[in-house]
């Protein structure tokens, strides 16, 4: 037992390590947060869709000699802006504008990165080595912009989520609201993608709120237990991680996915004991 | 044909509707409307499916803009004033909504950036939740109640607003005779309050036993005028059934 806890102590001495935790956990809870608004809006596509813009953006970036971070931020703002545009105008469907945007952004992606030497797989997939002290401090002030805003607004934002219609026309500024949950999705993915990756981002936003919708029934607690399922998978995922050399990110989607199965099993058998 | 018939004694109207025209994606859906509404009274909107019910109530809302003429509010009516009672969307089926929550969410039109609720409209809500018999279900999610509790959670969301309209649009839809009748009285105590209602609505029969006045649609106003003199126009006993 004191040899683990030396074990531990000797890896969170570490830079790497208590980079990606700080990061992790910061990423985890907010993607959780914003992904259950995601999810009841019908717009987990748009987070898909706003990863692969994100690594293009990074591609790009690298390509032409700039900060991936900096570059990428207002360039998936702005398309994050322009999905949501798309999705709510009629002549174009919400999925068919997001696969649009994200097949486009993956060929822009495949062309920047070709000839450099940026290493596309911790990009797309994540790495806990790549993080650097700013990335830390970048995620730790997006992860806090999410989190205010969350709560000063978290009546409205319920409000908007349930009935976009009756907001609209008690001059509730929905497109406002949707504005903003957009804006910040697309700092989460932007911050998250180093971990994470481009390709696995979005499952962190639908999975905890996918889960806990399937034993909670009021707003409130699904958004505390979607940030709690997320953290709990993070901090399992990142220990596995640490012992074996599975990468973290492909461990957070799985183990997401396992109290997906589990919760849907809970939520079968309680629904067939009651009846 | 311009139907301005007076409705009712001359007081203040809450709404007027002066010759509007409404489109809907370039498409003529309403011509010629012109109608009013006093303090107090219960018009009911009746007529087809496509006839331009719906899209009038949007107008009246400012969810689509008026294509000519105009429609004013006054005697202390603001648009975000309205108490309106939507009909449900299908995004609310499955929703994790609480009905504290949802009754409460009424509360925001009042507010700005900063939606937190105050402990009085945690009161009021309370209220009108016992008003309206939901109270023992505040803690049931919406979506696991029947379609006549659900639109009394709704009605209730639209009641937190200090109101002297309620809007309310095909509010019987799916719901069966026991509860839609339970739903008209609730609708007709709210009335004699002195709150005026507008109802959108399929069901003529009731149109014509709650309501003060009524406004038939067909693409343009068939009728619009006193309930007891709907049913002397051809229109009103043809569909009636008087």
């Amino acid at each position: 037992m004191s040899e683990l806890i030396e074990y531990l102590k000797l890896l969170f001495s570490t830079d790497i390590v208590i980079y990606s935790f700080i990061v992790g956990v910061l990423i985890s809870a907010s993607a959780a947060a914003l992904g259950v608004v995601l999810v009841l809006k019908k717009y987990s596509m748009i987070g898909d869709g706003l990863s692969h813009v994100s690594f293009a953006a990074v591609a790009v970036a690298v390509a032409t000699g700039n900060s991936p971070m900096l570059f990428s931020i207002p360039v998936v703002m702005i398309s994050a802006f322009f999905i949501l545009r798309m999705s709510e105008s009629s002549r174009i469907r919400g999925d068919a504008a997001t696969a649009i945007f994200s097949t486009a952004a993956l060929a822009v992606g495949a062309i920047a990165s070709r000839g450099t030497n940026v290493d596309i797989e911790s990009y797309l997939f994540g790495s806990i080595t790549a993080l650097t002290l700013s990335d830390v401090i970048l995620t730790a002030a997006v992860a806090s912009a999410t989190v205010i805003v969350y709560i000063i607004c978290y009546n409205r934002i319920f409000a908007v989520t349930f009935d976009e219609t009756y907001e609209k026309a008690s001059d509730g500024k929905p497109g406002l609201y949707n504005a903003l949950i957009a804006a910040l999705t697309a700092l989460v993915i932007v911050v998250g993608m180093r971990l994470v990756g481009a390709l696995l981002i979005s499952a962190l936003l639908i999975f905890p709120a996918l889960s806990s919708m399937r034993i909670f029934k009021s707003f409130f607690r699904v958004v505390i237990s979607s940030v709690v399922i997320s953290l709990f998978c993070f901090i399992i995922s990142m220990t596995i991680s640490i012992f074996s050399d599975i990468s973290v990110s492909a461990c957070m989607v799985l183990c997401n996915l396992a109290v997906y199965l589990l919760l849907c099993f809970i939520s079968a058998a309680a629904s067939r004991s009651t009846d | 044909m311009i139907v301005t018939i007076k409705c009712g004694r001359v007081l203040m109207s809450l709404i007027k509707c002066e010759n509007v025209t409404l489109s809907y994606e370039k498409n003529i859906v309403m011509q010629d409307l012109s109608f009013s509404l006093e303090k107090g009274e219960y018009l009911c909107i009746v007529g087809e499916n496509g006839s331009g019910k719906s899209t009038l109530v949007k107008a009246i809302l400012g969810l689509i803009p008026v294509t000519e003429g105009k429609i004013e509010f006054s005697d202390g009516l603001v648009r975000k004033k309205i108490a309106y009672l939507p009909q449900q969307n299908s995004g609310m089926k499955n929703f994790p909504a609480s009905v504290r929550e949802v009754v409460m969410s009424g509360f925001l039109s009042e507010k700005k950036f900063f939606s937190f609720y105050t402990s009085e409209e945690r009161r009021k809500a309370e209220d009108i939740m016992k008003k309206l018999g939901i109270y023992s279900e505040a803690s049931r999610s919406f979506c696991e109640l029947s379609g006549g509790q659900q639109q009394r959670v709704l009605l209730a969301r639209a009641l937190t607003k200090d109101m002297s309209l309620l809007l309310i649009d095909e509010p019987t839809a799916g719901l069966d005779p026991i509860v839609t009748s339970e739903f008209y009285e609730i609708i007709k105590s709210i009335n004699s309050e002195g709150v005026a209602v507008v109802m959108i609505t399929h069901d003529i029969p009731a149109a014509i036993r709650y309501a003060s006045c009524i406004l038939h649609l067909h693409n343009r106003p068939l009728f619009f005028g006193s309930t007891s003199d709907y049913l002397k126009t051809e229109t009103g006993r043809r569909y009636s059934g008087v």
